[in-house]
């Protein structure tokens, strides 16, 4: 367990925006995965993903590393933001915008 | 599965005075919808507020008596300006 929190810990900390997901980005294999997908891709910026499924080690460890339960967990600039009802709101609230332009350096 | 009077009582006891409304995904009793609103949230980023309903039905999600789980939260605030 603890090789695979350093894994997730190296991935986080070196991807600016990284998702893990169930299944792939185009090929999502859950609701929630698809949608936080689709919220990132709306805005043109670059991220990375891990597909929990492939893995069962990453798909707990990722749990324990935010302490959060559930899958899909959105990470931006090393931090956790959230899963997919919080991705949605804060895209709706126009906070996501921000965040990910300052992580990857795109201009707002 | 859960009943939505189970998923309330629990959540009541974790944050008393909380409004709360809910909804049956699929019809299956296992993929919820929740909207909860509590003055335990004030102050508090989204992250958090979440976190404490998570922990109030941690049991039930990891037996998976609750598969899913779509959250949202809000201060009474908040609530309010939806017109709720």
């Amino acid at each position: 367990m603890a090789d695979v929190l350093k894994d997730i810990d190296e991935k986080v900390k070196s991807n600016k925006v990284m998702l893990y997901m169930k299944g792939t980005p185009d090929f999502p294999q859950c609701g929630f995965s698809a949608h936080t997908v689709e919220i990132l891709r709306s805005y043109g910026v670059p991220f990375a993903t891990e597909d929990v499924l492939a893995d069962p080690a990453v798909r707990e460890g990722i749990k324990r590393y935010s302490n959060w339960p559930t899958i899909p967990q959105v990470y931006i600039d090393g931090k956790f933001v959230g899963g997919c009802d919080i991705v949605h709101e804060l895209h709706e609230r126009g906070e996501l915008e921000p965040m990910l332009k300052a992580a990857t350096g795109k201009k707002a | 599965m859960i009943t939505p009077e189970e998923i309330k009582s629990t959540l009541e006891k974790a944050l008393p005075g909380a409004i709360i409304e809910m909804q049956d995904l699929t019809g299956g009793g296992d993929h919820w919808q929740l909207y909860v609103v509590s003055s335990a949230f004030e102050g508090k980023g989204l992250i958090e507020q979440h976190r404490m309903v998570n922990e109030a039905l941690k049991e039930e999600m990891a037996d998976q008596r609750i598969h899913a789980l779509a959250l949202k939260t809000y201060t009474p605030a908040q609530w309010e300006k939806l017109g709720s």
